[in-house]
């Protein structure tokens, strides 16, 4: 009995004891509820998000660019369906396997093959490595017929960019390459939406309109293992493609002038001289963009490259000329300003004039006998122009130049590699040169030889702000959302000019028309430089001022010789230059043009503005058809 | 005396069936179901290895279970002594001749089966524990040679199973073995005085550790120390359990296990899925289960009559208390990462073997608890 009441005694304590820790159970199970709460419950959501991005992978694919169209609407720059060739680490088996047969299928290149090995290394095994980025369909047929002798192959449609007109609008759009990194880095936007294959633009309105035209990425979302492969598609979201970019340009007009210039070096451009629209800004000679969308081959680079007529320069914005006698008007109107002279002043050319020992020559080694303002505009006497300017100085003909916009970039905010030129002034050369300005250099500042240096849209502008009455407008080259009427235009211009003083560009209106007119005899009377290029229909009828620029200083013997233009070498050959505007009683348009040492300016340049204003003006009323942008089916 | 005979006489067949307790008997039955379910998921929706291993242990340690609950607890008193011994022998050939995996060398090839001594030590220790504080006399309880004989009891095959290397094992056993001292009734002031000891020497203890369980404890501080190594485990299971919310995200569609995110999903962190496919309302709701399964295992324990029965009883229902604690802690990230598999849920047949001689033990207390034993 007493080891079974030492036993009942021995069961109380197991039973207390055991009462201890069920309290402490119930504590510790609590606990382990609690936690579950705050996981679950408290921060169920970070945990979700936390889960998804383990499970969800995003792949980026390459935005879909924005069009560009020209002012009608035609794509100039658009997108095409491009057939290419992927291969997925992960999913292949046997990579010497795999490059081997597809050297043979496409005639790879050893190199081509390193560079495909040295990228496996680099990439994740999940990424994508572009083996050929523009297969041709046959290439693409050959590929999906032995599909499943290459594991982990992946033929691919996608959209690549597209220049329809291909070499019309390489030096105004530029062309789009893969990028580099630098180029990569630079660009917030490009950085964020880079994913291998995609292209930026490398030059003209691509590179500086990137950001609007680059579109977003679609999105492929997946859900993928812990090891990073893909189990199935759970999404695909749309990328938006960029935004259309409609230029002022107009396609038949930069046909022409491409047509025109064919064969030659040179630049025409052609602006509406109210609203500022380049209506044509072609750079002869050009080149295919399409070539750099996959890499351009080194025969075809070096070929462009070479190219004596120098391609790669975009001679319209780059071309650094010296405006030769098309300065004149500009010459006439700051002496008119400045009152140095009036309407009636004569001056007697007889071939040269003579200044401190120096000799200065005109044109026309016989002279002009004495002549008006509006003769020696017309038959462009050099020494008229030598005597006004003497009269004048270089400082005052520098600050109408200035306003009429020379020596500043006309588009700098699009274009990076536009050039400013030069118009000199006394303070310039000593700044610049460390020398006193000497008046011989005026006088040849007078018939745009010497320091002064133009790009061809710079002239094109200086004559559009003869045309349109003296004043300056903004030119431009891509449509904003609100295009002005000619109308509107018009006003908003003069209506601009009482706001604000500095865009009218004359003091007295008539000093103006006297420009023009003496613009207008030196193409449609006899005796003036570009007569033989005039029209006579009223339509049509246009004014302008021819230029020869001498690329080199004339020796006493050439100038003797008097050699005919074939008989001088390629390189020594003057420029022709040629501004206009028209049509004459009501302008609306002015244009230059300017063929590199293509002689004088009333042979080689002068006859295409003919050919341009039968067109340009022909086109005038579907232009302002097409003003609204809402018309435009893109 | 009659009556006491009588107590102690062998019930009849159907008796045995009458007194089963059916309450734990079902939850258990509940709980395989659910541990085969889970499996199932583990294999991504399928019938295979892992969910036909799972079955078909399930099918021969559940008749096991029920065929110890027909045998008289009596002989487990009487073998109590020797199953530790035996135990202790095997822990002793696998640490000779055992098969290494992973850096342990913990388990042994019977053919059928790949044992782990150490899982079924978790029971032996509370036999053998029980035993002894059922047969010693309470007076003498708190004797140095009691404490000494007991302490030695709970060392030597906590030696065994440290130098396998297996530090989760081995502390579930000495928490197993403590528990039976504490329920026979040794001092609480021993208790607290070893408890100040241990902490003090701790510095010590954590000097002595293999730098990957070192590392162990510096991830359970802090999980993003080392996100893609060492913490990625515990990252990722408390990904999947918060994730899974107040309802889970679905049979069969928890992600995170699905696309193998989740570490040792078989075995560990067993819960984790089911959490993370059952929710908040799943996870407290299994935790109910094994509650009731432990609160049943201590209402047989109450109800016996002998203190070996009632020693066994609670010092088990605490033990899978424990495992339950040091698993669910484990995988919520309240506990550094220590081998422990979820009692009869986790995949693992030494772990479901002990269990089930578990609860066939319990069971037996149950038919028998009338009964008691000299």
């Amino acid at each position: 009995m007493i080891k079974e009441n030492l036993g009942i005694r021995k069961s109380d304590v197991i039973n207390r004891r055991m009462f201890i820790i069920g309290v402490a159970k119930i504590v510790v199970f609590a606990g382990i509820v609690a936690r579950l709460f705050s996981l679950q419950i408290n921060e169920n959501k970070k945990y979700l998000t936390l889960s998804d991005k383990n499970r969800i992978r995003e792949w980026k694919l390459p935005p879909t660019r924005g069009n560009i169209v020209d002012y009608f609407g035609n794509i100039i720059a658009g997108n095409l369906k491009v057939y290419q060739l992927h291969i997925i680490p992960e999913q292949v088996e046997n990579l010497n396997y795999l490059l081997v047969r597809l050297k043979t299928l496409l005639n790879l290149s050893d190199k081509k093959i390193q560079k495909i090995v040295k990228l496996k290394n680099k990439l994740k095994p999940w990424d994508s490595i572009i083996v050929s980025e523009n297969l041709s369909w046959s290439q693409f047929l050959k590929v999906n017929n032995y599909l499943y002798d290459l594991v982990g192959v992946k033929p691919v449609m996608t959209i690549s960019r597209n220049y329809p007109f291909s070499e019309m609008y390489t030096h105004v759009l530029g062309y789009v390459s893969q990028p580099n990194e630098e180029e990569i880095l630079e660009n917030e936007i490009v950085k964020e939406r880079f994913v291998p294959g995609m292209k930026i633009g490398k030059l003209g309105l691509e590179k500086t309109l990137e950001n609007e035209l680059i579109g977003t990425n679609a999105i492929q979302r997946y859900e993928v293992n812990a090891y990073g492969k893909r189990i199935n598609q759970l999404e695909y979201q749309k990328g938006l493609q960029g935004n259309k970019i409609r230029l002022t340009l107009d396609t038949e007009v930069q046909k022409l002038s491409a047509q025109l210039l064919s064969n030659k070096a040179g630049s025409i451009s052609v602006m509406d001289i109210y609203t500022g629209d380049i209506i044509a800004m072609y750079s002869s000679p050009s080149y295919d963009p399409n070539l750099f969308l996959f890499g351009i081959s080194q025969d075809e680079w070096q070929l462009i490259r070479n190219n004596p007529l120098k391609p790669l320069i975009n001679k319209t914005l780059s071309g650094l000329y010296s405006p030769g006698s098309t300065i004149k008007p500009i010459v006439a109107l700051s002496a008119l300003e400045n009152n140095i002279i009036n309407k009636n002043f004569k001056v007697k050319c007889t071939g040269k004039t003579e200044l401190y020992g120096q000799t200065f020559h005109c044109w026309k080694e016989k002279g002009h006998g004495f002549v008006s303002l509006k003769n020696a505009m017309k038959q462009s006497c050099d020494t008229y122009f030598y005597e006004i300017a003497r009269l004048l100085g270089v400082d005052r003909l520098n600050v109408t130049a200035k306003k009429f916009g020379l020596g500043e970039k006309v588009l700098g905010e699009y274009f990076d590699n536009e050039k400013k030129g030069l118009f000199p002034n006394t303070n310039w050369k000593k700044n610049n040169l460390g020398k006193g300005w000497v008046l011989g250099e005026t006088l040849i500042t007078g018939i745009g030889q010497g320091y002064t240096q133009t790009t061809p849209l710079q002239l094109c502008l200086m004559t559009a702000q003869i045309a349109n009455g003296g004043y300056k407008i903004k030119p431009k080259i891509i449509v904003n959302d609100d295009p002005l009427s000619l109308e509107d235009a018009k006003k908003s211009m003069e209506f601009q000019s009482l706001q604000k003083p500095n865009t009218r560009l004359f003091n007295n209106p008539k000093n103006i028309k006297i420009v023009q007119e003496a613009m207008f005899s030196s193409t449609n009377e006899q005796f003036g430089t570009s007569y033989r290029s005039r029209i006579d229909d009223p339509k049509y009828q246009f004014a302008g001022k021819t230029g020869t620029a001498q690329v080199k200083r004339i020796s006493k013997r050439e100038r003797e010789l008097d050699l005919e233009l074939e008989q001088i070498p390629y390189k020594d050959r003057d420029h022709a230059l040629y501004v206009a505007y028209g049509p004459y009683k009501n302008p609306r348009y002015a244009l230059s043009i300017i063929v590199e040492h293509g002689g004088s300016g009333s042979k080689a340049a002068a006859p295409m503005a003919k050919e341009l204003f039968k067109l340009i003006i022909d086109r005038d009323e579907l232009r302002d058809q097409q003003s609204n942008f809402e018309n435009i089916n893109i | 005396m009659l009556q006491h005979d009588s107590l102690n006489s062998e019930l009849s067949f159907f008796q045995k069936v009458k007194e089963i307790d059916y309450t734990l008997l079902i939850c258990i039955i509940i709980l395989s179901i659910i541990s085969l379910l889970v499996m199932y998921s583990t294999d991504g929706g399928e019938i295979l290895y892992h969910t036909k291993s799972h079955f078909s242990k399930l099918a021969v340690f559940f008749p096991m279970m029920i065929v110890i609950a027909f045998l008289n607890i009596r002989h487990w008193h009487t073998f109590a002594y020797v199953f530790y011994l035996l135990i202790i022998l095997l822990l002793l050939y696998v640490s000779l001749f055992g098969l290494k995996a992973s850096g342990s060398q913990r388990w042994m090839d019977l053919y059928l089966f790949v044992l782990q001594p150490s899982e079924l030590m978790k029971i032996g220790i509370i036999l053998c524990l029980a035993k002894y504080y059922h047969r010693i006399k309470i007076e003498n309880v708190n004797t140095l040679t009691s404490i000494i004989l007991v302490l030695t009891i709970i060392t030597i095959p906590i030696i065994f199973v440290i130098s396998q290397p297996d530090l989760g094992t081995s502390v579930l056993i000495a928490l197993s073995g403590l528990i039976i001292l504490w329920l026979g009734g040794v001092r609480v002031k021993y208790f607290v005085y070893s408890f100040i000891t241990f902490l003090i020497s701790l510095p010590f203890i954590i000097s002595f550790l293999k730098p990957y369980q070192k590392l162990r404890i510096l991830t359970f501080l802090d999980p993003d120390r080392d996100p893609l190594g060492a913490g990625y485990q515990i990252i990722q299971s408390k990904i999947a359990i918060g994730s899974g919310g107040l309802d889970g995200k679905g049979f069969l569609k928890g992600t995170q296990s699905y696309l193998d995110f989740l570490p040792e999903k078989h075995t560990d962190f067993i819960f984790t899925l089911f959490s993370e496919e059952f929710g908040f309302i799943g996870s407290v709701g299994l935790l109910i289960l094994y509650t009731i399964i432990i609160l049943r295992i201590i209402r047989i324990g109450a109800i016996s009559r002998s203190n070996f029965s009632k020693l066994f009883c609670f010092g088990f229902a605490f033990s899978i208390f424990i495992y339950i604690f040091v698993n669910l802690s484990m995988v919520l990230g309240l506990l550094p990462i220590v081998g422990s598999p979820l009692p009869i849920m986790s995949y693992g047949g030494s772990s479901m073997l002990a269990t089930m001689i578990g609860f066939g033990i319990v069971l037996s207390a149950k038919i028998n608890h009338k009964q008691t034993i000299a």
